[in-house]
């Protein structure tokens, strides 16, 4: 049975991201790749259709993992908005494209790069937009090395005691961190149940469906209840793979053979439209 | 003046739906008239600064003006990077009210003695740092930073008593100026405005003539009435309940070398980190140089090392 139109969109635009990613961070020589790949189909389900993005009340997003910037620079790419021109600079001296995004870019709303932050700016963002009679959301991408923060459990005492319901986490639950796989590290496991105890509806889904993404967030009650957190378990270097589930694609640049290889590989798995895109 | 500084608050949020209070569990007795008049305006965050400051920027970037509360040690340094990447680098007005200022929570001890936030605050250079005086200076600067666009940092003092002569003078940028001595200018860090004024007294009786600068402005800081006033007189001493880095001395004597002053400086402060000793606050300014009698001794000894080519 072939997909419904909208799911073919979303791994239209899921492959876009990821081709964009390899492209930029080859013409800049710069890593952070695989985190990138992680979150491209959460993107694309965000930016493909859940978000409202134009306007005071548009949903606001926080992209918390702030080193995952160039996947979103691609998404907002690849829906128009931002054009190639100024996307090529990634990375470039006096680009407002650096490693982590800056709000001084259109279609970023938040500045960020330290991790822990991005929780406290979207339950602020959300509990405004309650103040202020406005039905918008925010959503939060976070890693899941990020739990490691005690400021995201501030943040999330806060917006359960306060039932602020349009806030929505998604957490980027790839098991990786920079130098060590999370069980390693700091084990997060039971990290559904951690969030429940906090207070949240917490939903375990898969990273890398951005249509079923985007159908859980539709059916999410952000009027009223418990703020939510979906639990995308992802692999890390989604569609590259030499990449996947790889600590040292963290920081890696990719050399030209690399390069080749992995563009490939994205054109193996791309959706027959979204190659001329 | 914690009380004078809520009541202007309860005031400005009376008169601008966009003023919101957060508290970080603290502020017993003096903030129960606002959560009481504007409940819904009002959020305690609970002991967890972070999170209260980086919602601030949330909130702010929404359009509202959080005010959020804490005690000046966790004000400032628990939440630091939080305002760093928040409101200062978003530019966005979240008033951080940092409470008991300096050595003002006596016998708590080193934990609870703010003597680096006016510092660590100053070096950001889209914070306003504010540190009244007295009572009728934080009213007034509750309304001269209303409008700000940026964040401000307040340090509110314990001190009740109205500084003899202020007359709540507050304007941002300048420094208020008591008497017209020309043999020292005593520059004092808000309410050390106290002991310069009596150390000015002191100072008068043995012929000495003192003017002393109240600053409680700094980004924007005094700098032009700093250097009017410091390339008259032949000594500056600077006074303050910080410690010597970053503060009220700094700042002169940033002034005083940026514009080529022939003022020589000896800044009264904090000189090591207080540990194993508490106690009120008049001891503590005795430990630590800052008593009106001490001041006055220190402009003395100055002086007269100033004179002895002369003698």
């Amino acid at each position: 049975m072939p997909p419904s139109p909208g799911t073919q969109d979303y791994r239209a635009l899921a492959a876009r991201i990821r081709h964009l990613v390899i492209d930029e961070s080859m013409r800049a020589h710069v890593g952070h790749i695989g985190s990138s790949l992680s979150i491209a189909d959460i993107l694309a389900a965000l930016y493909g259709g859940v978000l409202s993005l134009d306007g005071d009340d548009r949903d606001r997003f926080v992209l918390s993992k702030g080193h995952a910037a160039l996947a979103l620079y691609a998404a907002l790419h690849g829906v128009g908005r931002l054009d190639e021109e100024e996307l090529h600079t990634y990375c470039a001296d006096g680009t407002e494209l650096g490693a982590h995004p800056e709000h001084t870019l259109a279609g970023v709303d938040f500045s960020t790069g330290s991790l822990g932050h991005g929780l406290s700016l979207g339950a602020g963002a959300a509990l405004a937009a309650r103040l202020q009679g406005s039905g918008r959301r925010a959503f939060v991408l976070l890693s899941d090395a990020e739990h490691n923060e005690g400021s995201v459990w501030e943040a999330a005492m806060f917006a359960s005691h306060h039932g602020i319901a349009n806030l929505i986490a998604i957490a980027d639950v790839n098991g990786q961190q920079a130098l060590g796989y999370t069980r390693d590290v700091l084990d997060l496991e039971p990290l559904a149940e951690r969030w429940r105890a906090f207070g949240w509806d917490a939903r375990d889904v898969d990273g890398h469906d951005p249509a079923a993404l985007a159908a859980t967030i539709d059916e999410l009650d952000t009027r009223a209840g418990l703020p939510h957190v979906l639990l995308a378990r992802t692999t890390f270097g989604k569609g590259v793979s030499f990449m996947e589930s790889q600590i040292a694609w963290h920081y890696w640049p990719l050399s030209d053979e690399q390069y080749e290889q992995a563009v490939s590989e994205l054109d193996a798995a791309t959706p027959a439209q979204a190659g001329a895109a | 003046m914690r009380t004078a500084f809520t009541d202007e608050l309860l005031e400005l949020a009376a008169q601008d739906e966009r003023v919101l209070l957060l508290t970080g569990d603290l502020g017993f007795t003096v903030l129960e008239p606002f959560a009481e008049r504007f409940p819904d305006r009002f959020f305690n965050a609970g002991v967890a600064e972070q999170n209260m400051v980086g919602m601030a920027t949330g909130l702010a970037e929404a359009g509202l003006h959080p005010f959020a509360y804490s005690i000046a040690t966790f004000a400032s340094m628990r939440a630091y990077e939080f305002l760093r990447n928040g409101a200062a680098l978003h530019e966005l007005p979240v008033r951080v009210v940092g409470v008991g200022g300096g050595l003002d929570y006596g016998h708590n001890g080193v934990t609870h003695y703010a003597l680096e936030d006016v510092g660590i605050m100053r070096v950001q250079p889209s914070v306003t740092v504010i540190a009244p005086a007295d009572p009728a200076q934080a009213r007034a600067a509750v309304w001269a930073t209303a409008e700000l666009p940026g964040a401000t940092y307040f340090r509110i003092g314990k001190a009740s008593a109205p500084i003899a002569g202020l007359d709540g003078r507050f304007e941002l940028g300048r420094a208020a100026l008591l008497g017209d001595g020309e043999d020292v200018a005593i520059v004092a860090l808000g309410p050390m405005a106290k002991e310069a004024v009596e150390a000015a007294a002191l100072l008068s009786e043995e012929g000495i003539g003192a003017t002393v600068a109240v600053v409680s402005s700094l980004n924007p800081s005094p700098v032009d009435d700093l250097a009017e006033l410091l390339a008259g007189v032949p000594l500056a001493v600077s006074a303050e309940a910080h410690y010597l880095t970053g503060g009220a001395g700094s700042l002169v004597a940033e002034v005083i070398a940026e514009r080529g002053l022939d003022c020589r400086l000896v800044r009264c402060g904090v000189r090591e980190m207080p540990r194993g000793d508490t106690g009120s606050q008049a001891h503590l300014y005795e430990t630590h140089g800052l008593s009106a009698a001490q001041l006055a001794g220190a402009t003395l000894g100055a002086l007269g090392l100033a004179r002895r080519p002369t003698q």
